[in-house]
């Protein structure tokens, strides 16, 4: 099998563990990521805020390409695949600025968007069973029970039309479901998909500092001794912004877990967190990590 | 508090659904985006006064509001509105109408960030999070605020120091000039 792969720019520095776990679980599994040449910045929240051109055009560059590369478009960042399926839902509704737009896609890079681009989002796409059935056999339930808060955030569900592939966008599973063939214990808590605060966490840290304050309470209050996440701005907040006095919770990337059970070496990606993850996993009797 | 009469002007809405998208008339005031609405804490319009504003008329109040660059984006509004109304949309087309009138935003340094960010992708295509910081922190003089976080991420190789850009670039420029050609 092979998938197109695009990382975004926060995969290629802030959340480089997320793509290098990523690639290392895909390429274990017998995947071929083949990385969208010459993919653009997404625009992210910046892009809808300010430009609405900007916000369709950006996004549009790279289903071009990914439609013309022909593969299913493998995407780890929740907030580049929000702006990929919001711009897909943008050009299907066909309104006149989605028509212009596509004339000048076509004379800036040769080429309109046909419609045909398939986004996958990591989660997405290891729920599939194709992936499912790569992964049987494999998982190995390394995790012997550790009570893990699933955190989905917002990007992946909302709005529930354009973005979500959960059966229920208000109470997603397909993390939790994943965390449970690792051997780990999924808790059942209040602030799955609670906002974190995502870019406000420059210009208003104290802002994101209560967001991910009571993101961690509900986590801590459920029991759960780690949090999972598939965004690498929650991934960023919830590692960088838990300033109370109790030891902060260590958070992960989904891929990293998933790479943790495949017996996969994920010493180098766990010691780029802030929370150093390594000694609760050592606790847990995951003797490889170190 | 006094009460205060306010005449109802239709201009607004029909400029904001158009630059929105969102059917902001369909607005019945049910609160229920403002019930789930993660940072209203922080907040001077609720989200549902937001889009009563709107069909209100009452333009000064909503660009000199905090609400429109607080907005997360986080989109719950629209997950739970029952008439469909993207709020984080309808901010959106506030704040640019607010830059477009030369009206001070309420929160310069949400305002500055997001500027900062649009120009980073402008040079090379793609953000270079470290530059953007720094332009932010010019813009700001907030040098000092997070120093100690940005230092901790570049030990661990989270900061890339030199920006990426793409090989195709004229391309990619083209693309991005369209916003002017196809704003006729
Ligand atoms: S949820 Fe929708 S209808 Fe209800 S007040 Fe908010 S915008 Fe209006
Ligand atoms: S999108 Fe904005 S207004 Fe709507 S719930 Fe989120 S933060 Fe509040």
């Amino acid at each position: 099998m092979k998938l197109s792969y695009y990382p975004g720019c926060s995969l290629h520095s802030t959340a480089a563990e997320f793509s290098a776990s990523t690639e290392a679980v895909f390429r274990h599994l017998g995947v071929e990521l083949q990385e969208l040449e010459d993919w653009c910045c997404c625009g992210a929240t910046s892009g809808h805020s300010l430009n609405s051109y900007l916000s369709h055009a950006l996004p549009l560059h790279n289903l071009i390409l990914a439609e013309a590369a022909g593969e299913d478009l493998l995407v780890p960042c929740a907030a580049c695949y929000n702006s990929l399926k919001a711009a897909q839902a943008f050009m299907a509704a066909g309104s006149q600025e989605a028509l212009e737009l596509n004339e000048w896609a076509d004379q800036a890079l040769g080429r309109q968007y046909q419609g045909g681009a398939k986004v996958r989002h990591v989660i997405d796409m290891l729920a599939d069973p194709t992936m499912q059935g790569l992964l049987e056999g494999r998982l190995k339930p390394v995790l012997n029970g550790l009570p893990l808060a699933a955190y989905y955030g917002c990007l992946l569900t909302r709005p529930p039309k354009v973005a979500s592939f959960e059966a229920n966008p208000e109470q997603p599973q397909l993390m939790d479901r994943l965390l449970a063939r690792c051997g780990a214990t999924p808790v059942a808590w209040s602030h799955k998909n609670e906002c974190c605060g995502a870019s406000l966490a420059i210009p208003q840290p104290q802002v994101v500092v209560e967001l991910v304050r009571k993101i961690v309470a509900a986590a801590r209050r459920a029991g759960a001794k780690a949090i999972v996440t598939a965004c690498p701005l929650c991934q960023t907040n919830l590692d960088s912004r838990q300033v109370n006095g109790e030891e902060a919770l260590p958070v992960f990337f989904i891929t990293e877990i998933i790479g943790l059970a495949l017996g996969l070496n994920a010493t180098p990606w766990l010691k780029k967190h802030l929370v150093d993850p390594r000694p609760l996993l050592q606790q847990q009797g995951l003797r490889a990590v170190s | 508090m006094a009460a205060q009469q306010v005449i109802p002007s239709p201009r607004l809405v029909l400029v904001i659904e158009k630059a929105s998208g969102q059917p902001v008339s369909r607005c019945y005031q049910c609160h229920k985006c403002t019930g789930g609405c993660p940072v209203t804490g922080f907040m001077d319009l609720m989200p549902h006064q937001v889009v009563r504003y709107v069909q209100l008329g009452l333009e000064e109040d909503l660009l000199k509001s905090k609400t429109i660059w607080q907005c997360a984006a986080c989109r719950t509004c629209i997950s739970r509105c029952p008439n469909g109304i993207d709020i984080a949309a309808i901010n959106d087309a506030l704040k640019q109408r607010t830059l477009a009138r030369g009206v001070q935003p309420a929160l310069p340094a949400v305002a500055a960030f997001h500027q900062a960010f649009l120009n980073s992708i402008k040079g090379k295509g793609r953000v270079h999070e470290l530059g953007m910081m720094i332009a932010f922190k010019m813009k700001t003089g907030s040098y000092f605020q997070d120093v100690l976080l940005g230092l901790q991420m570049f030990r661990r190789g989270k900061l890339r120091l030199l920006p990426e850009g793409l090989k195709n670039r004229e391309r990619f420029r083209a693309l991005w000039q369209g916003e002017k050609e196809g704003q006729r």
